[in-house]
């Protein structure tokens, strides 16, 4: 119904407006309205998941929250619109959001011929699997004639087909509307194999009767670098956004974080650290927001690792290794162009 | 109008516009070209500001490798099929739970019709109950319930229920064996075919028979014996022709045998016992319609009971019924959409969904869908109201 409603949003918006000719920035709707809508998950541990104050947490929340701190210099300032993997382009493309942040795969189809742009990748992922123990296999190279449960709408989708065809594996897929309807059916032996991003298994295995009869096997079959997007035709908004997320990850290369960012405010002689909180040069300005756009986000979301950390690192539930995700001088391949 | 002469008011030339039939035809022609021109520029603004936010359009994408798989096809697809074909099989499942979902709502909402009106207290209240029950609770809560309720109740595919090791049930769904047709198998299609053209003719030469000379026939068992033993026949003949693969389980899952998705079961067993109860309904009012005084005519004429209501009491009643009996069809066809929330591979799952996502084109996607409902409903509409013209009460 949702995807019904956007589409005809996006129809509406299409035929209805003379495009870029009178319409307000994305900025300066987004300050009139005084919030930042942002399309997240139904519920994904770790990345968007609603607790049961309906209060959203998670990777991707955090990610929202920074880009209202910068702006607004308040996190809360926030509100988020659940979508199912597949109604979320369509709502953005209707303007139902200003940021698509929901575990997103970033490929060229999408960046290119959806009138959509990707900011950045909060987080590199890859696909793997999910089984019984009791089935008894060790390699997804096991599991021809396998059923598998995935949530459509997705690269999953594509991913595991073209995984068993090189494999010469046949298999039988299930693809649900959401996340919640995968993990039943594969909980109440409808499938196998369960299939989604690493991060998602280690999310959705949480849910399950009984997790610990449950393992991940080693093959990841696929790249996916998953992060924000925005739509296409508005290029301020575009590096708002992308800016914020590179902000966060040079606060941990210089180690700026939410604890000690008042200290380095006054006494930083660092000017890496000074142009990162504002005190030297005028960066805000380029983008339409306040100089002090790092310190805000630093202030009161933290950098890279401080949210990682709180939200699916090894300290949650989801225990998931930095790994890909280290800065690139730490082993892995978060990198940041400089603030200058 | 224009031919009474002398009109009223001295305004003997009377202006051509104030003709109400030239000015009625003008007015309509002016709001069709208003809503012809507002299509119209809905359309092109719709395709510029598309084109300028780069968000590919036109229905070319139907040519482009879909790349997804689907695990229930009737005709065949892979992988490497184009969006155009994923279309055609995710009408044709749509199509599949429409009809066989039609034809076992029918059944079982007549049943359940004719029990509400029996004379026997437990199947009345059994019938009562029935509809009582399914018509008030949400469809999509029901297929839920079908799927995942009776689905956990399933063993696993290695402890599968086997019908005489032939038909294996588990939560994999209903693996049955597949028939492989050898030389000479099309002979018996040729049987089949033909006892039932017979079939056809001998009911009609009985009917005009029984006109005549009043004679009665016991057409439904001699057709019946045509239908089954032609066919049989003719297998005999030509050696039994036809083979069945049996299912075997091989590693995770069955192979070989034809499998009913569990997904398709739930699905049809949930929109066919939903809709049955509210075409229980419109067939107890139907039967209700008809006055108790055409039964005592009937009795009086000699008819027995199973006589008096086929040959009078439903033929009546059928006037009442077909009416409502359509809009439940059409109902079922369109529920049959809620097959995304249980993952059957239907067209709103496949098309408007998957495809949808993949190739981004949410408009073109989702008028297709929308025409291809409408297309459905009004083929429905249509057939129901033929059969409607030919049941409807003929005034003399």
């Amino acid at each position: 119904m949702k995807r019904l409603l956007s589409t005809f949003a996006l129809a509406g918006a299409m035929g209805l407006c003379a495009f870029g000719a009178q319409a307000a920035t994305k900025l300066e709707q987004v300050k009139s309205k005084g919030f930042v809508q942002c399309g997240v998950s139904q519920g994904l541990p770790g990345f968007s998941n609603p607790n049961d104050k309906g209060e959203w947490s998670g990777l991707d929340v955090e990610f929202c929250r920074a880009v209202a701190a910068a702006i607004f210099g308040d996190p809360s300032k926030v509100k988020f619109t659940p979508l199912s993997a597949k109604d979320r382009f369509t709502a953005l493309q209707s303007g139902d959001i200003d940021i698509l942040s929901r575990n997103t795969t970033w490929t060229i189809t999408r960046d290119t011929s959806l009138g959509l742009n990707f900011t950045g990748v909060t987080y590199y992922d890859g696909q793997g699997f999910m089984i019984r123990k009791d089935k008894k296999v060790n390699s997804a190279l096991e599991l021809s004639g396998a059923s598998v449960c995935t949530q459509t709408g997705t690269t999953t989708e594509q991913n595991l087909a073209d995984y068993f065809r090189a494999n010469n594996m046949t298999y039988e897929v299930i693809a649900f509307a959401t996340n919640d309807e995968v993990v039943k059916a594969y909980d109440a032996g409808r499938c196998d194999v369960l299939t989604t991003d690493r991060s998602g298994l280690a999310g959705e295995r949480l849910k399950l009767t009984n997790p610990d009869d449950h393992i991940v096997l080693p093959e990841i079959i696929s790249k996916e670098p998953l992060g924000p997007v925005v739509a296409h035709g508005d290029d301020q908004w575009f590096d708002i956004v992308k800016w914020v997320l590179f902000a966060q990850l040079n606060a941990e290369e210089l180690g700026v974080n939410s604890k000690n960012v008042d200290e380095q405010l006054k006494s930083a002689v660092n000017p890496e650290i000074k142009r990162l909180l504002g005190t030297e040069g005028k960066y805000g300005e380029g983008m339409g927001i306040g100089n002090d756009w790092g310190y805000l986000i630093i202030k009161n979301v933290g950098n890279y690792a401080e949210i990682y950390d709180r939200t699916v690192g090894p300290d949650t539930p989801l225990k998931l290794a930095r790994g890909l995700n280290a800065l690139w001088n730490k082993g892995g391949i978060q990198y940041a162009p400089p603030i200058r | 109008m224009t031919d009474l002469a002398g009109p009223v008011g001295g305004h003997a030339k009377s202006s051509f516009i104030n003709d109400p039939k030239v000015r009625s035809i003008g007015l309509q022609l002016i709001a069709l070209i208003v809503v012809i021109f507002l299509g119209w520029s809905f359309t092109e603004n719709a395709r510029d500001n598309l084109a300028a936010q780069k968000i590919a359009t036109g229905f070319g994408f139907l040519d482009n490798t879909a790349g997804f798989g689907i695990n229930q096809t009737l005709i065949p697809y892979s992988e490497t099929s184009t969006y155009g074909r994923a279309f055609v099989v995710g009408l044709l499942n749509t199509l599949l739970v429409a009809v066989v979902g039609i034809l076992l709502a029918t059944i079982i909402g007549f049943l359940v019709g004719i029990g509400r009106l029996s004379k026997n207290f437990v199947v009345r209240t059994l019938s009562t109950v029935y509809v009582e029950v399914l018509r008030n609770l949400p469809p999509l809560f029901q297929i839920l319930f079908w799927y995942l309720a009776v689905l956990s109740a399933m063993p696993g595919p290695r402890n599968s229920i086997s019908l005489f090791g032939e038909v294996f049930i588990s939560n994999r769904g209903i693996i049955i064996p597949r028939p492989l047709f050898g030389d000479g198998a099309g002979i018996v299609v040729w049987a089949i075919g033909l006892a039932i053209l017979m079939a056809i003719l001998f009911r009609h030469w009985a009917a005009s028979r029984q006109e005549e000379t009043g004679r009665y026939l016991p057409v439904l068992w001699i057709n019946l014996g045509l239908i089954i033993g032609l066919p049989l026949l003719a297998l005999i003949a030509t050696g039994f022709p036809i083979s069945f693969e049996v299912p075997e389980l091989k590693g995770f899952n069955f192979v070989g045998g034809v499998q009913v998705i569990p997904e398709f079961v739930a699905l049809t067993v949930a929109l066919a016992t939903y809709t049955a109860a509210f075409i229980a309904e419109n067939v107890r009012s139907g039967i209700q319609s008809v006055s108790h005084g055409q039964t005592e005519a009937a009795h009086s004429l000699g008819l027995r009971h199973a006589q008096t209501l086929r040959l009078v009491i439903i033929p009546q009643a059928m006037r009442v019924i077909i009416p409502p009996l359509t809009s439940q069809y059409l109902n079922l066809t369109k529920n049959s959409s809620l097959a995304v929330g249980i993952g059957y591979p239907d067209l709103v799952a496949v098309f408007a969904g998957t495809a949808l996502n993949q190739s981004g084109q949410a408009i073109e996607i989702i008028a297709i869908t929308m025409g291809v409902y409408l297309v459905l409903s009004i083929i429905t509409a249509t057939i129901m109201n033929v059969y409607n013209k030919r049941v409807a009460l003929v005034e003399r």
